[in-house]
């Protein structure tokens, strides 16, 4: 039970694009495409699930072991860009279709603060490792969930007739704003 | 702060040895043709065949989508190499890429004029122009491959283009004349 208040708690109510405003630079710039969205969604469950639990694995039995908490940030940084580039080597081997969808999109996750965020709060919070796992893949469902519907948006305002001083990125940030304040409506729903 | 510093260098080292041997273990084979169509280009990362760089250009010669005389620094010497290595037949050079140099030439800024706007260092392609906003800008002459691209966004037209006399520091051997060997 409480595995799946984790699930829904970063889904949905601490969704960390649209409450906790991490990840904001691909939510901005990756969203144009209904399909770009899912390619980058489909990289950065994937990091993320990995890279949470793997800073979780050297948190564990290098930082603390050392009394080196201090260094988590630059440890975490390290983690992440190694993984991102295992998985860019691993994905290109193991399914070159995969490769071509992902692209320039998994070289980009090592810049994503939600990868950085997610690893830090499981410190913060005292995750287990099963904790972790489920927080990290929670996370990037949350962020997946919230880039698709939003590149959908965009594609239908693409087409809309917005008026003049609106246009481009101002009515993209409104869309945000609106959508952040729909999903303070999930606030409640769990307390964790 | 020891520990700190060997944990942390052990750290490194550490994924450092995993993605290495992951670069090894999971090695993707370029397309051959591809490797053998790049070695044959100059390299000058010019762009004037409309590609970023040789390496786009070779892929594109290698999938059909193009021809093969869009490269004015290698001239006629690489189009009979590749249509060679192609079978396909040598072309005239296409003048909309530019035009054949007959002899090599580099760029030189005229630090006077110059007002510093940076415009020719993003269009140089082997980062050979030297400087920043507002100071005045200078060609690494050793860098530059006379590609002349940093010449048409100048707006106070100060690059001038002048030919490099070989001496006896910089002289090469010819490159051999490529012939079409009958196979």
């Amino acid at each position: 039970m409480e595995y799946f208040l984790i699930l829904i708690s970063t889904v949905l109510v601490n969704n960390f694009v649209l409450v906790q405003f991490l990840g904001l630079c691909p939510f901005m710039s990756v969203s144009r495409k209904v399909e770009t969205a899912i390619g980058m969604s489909m990289a950065t469950t994937f990091v993320l699930t990995l890279s949470s639990v793997s800073s979780f694995l050297v948190n564990k039995y290098i930082l603390l072991k050392f009394g080196l908490e201090y260094l988590d940030i630059i440890a975490f940084i390290l983690v992440i860009a190694a993984v991102v580039q295992f998985t860019e080597m691993f994905v290109r081997k193991a399914s070159p279709m995969l490769y071509q969808v992902l692209g320039i999109f998994l070289p980009l996750i090592t810049t994503n603060c939600a990868v950085l965020g997610v690893a830090l709060l499981n410190i913060q919070k005292d995750h287990t490792f099963i904790e972790s796992l489920l927080y990290g893949f929670g996370a990037s469902i949350g962020f997946s969930l919230v880039l698709i519907l939003f590149a959908s948006i965009r594609e239908r305002i693409a087409v809309a007739d917005v008026p003049k001083p609106f246009r481009g990125a101002a009515i993209s940030l409104i869309t945000a704003g609106l959508m952040s304040m729909a999903f303070m409506g999930f606030s409640g729903l769990v307390k964790i | 702060m020891w520990i700190a510093i060997l944990i942390l260098t052990a750290v490194a080292l550490v994924f450092g040895l995993v993605l290495g041997f992951a670069a090894i273990r999971f090695k993707v084979k370029s397309d051959p043709v591809v490797d053998k169509i790049d070695a044959l280009l100059p390299q000058t990362q010019c762009g004037q065949c409309t590609f970023p760089g040789c390496r786009p250009y070779a892929e594109a010669i290698a999938s059909g989508e193009v021809e093969i005389n869009q490269c004015p620094p290698g001239g006629d010497a690489t189009i009979v190499a590749l249509a060679d290595l192609l079978g396909r037949d040598p072309l005239p050079l296409n003048p909309e890429n530019g035009i054949v140099k007959e002899e090599k030439t580099v760029v030189i800024i005229d630090e006077q004029i110059c007002i510093g706007c940076t415009l020719c260092i993003q269009a140089c392609p082997v980062d050979a122009i030297l400087g920043a906003a507002k100071q005045m800008h200078t060609v690494i002459v050793d860098e530059c491959t006379g590609c002349d691209l940093c010449i048409p966004p100048c707006p106070v037209d100060c690059i001038y283009i002048v030919p490099v006399k070989q001496d006896v520091n910089d002289w090469q051997w010819p490159s051999p004349d490529v012939e079409s060997v009958p196979t």
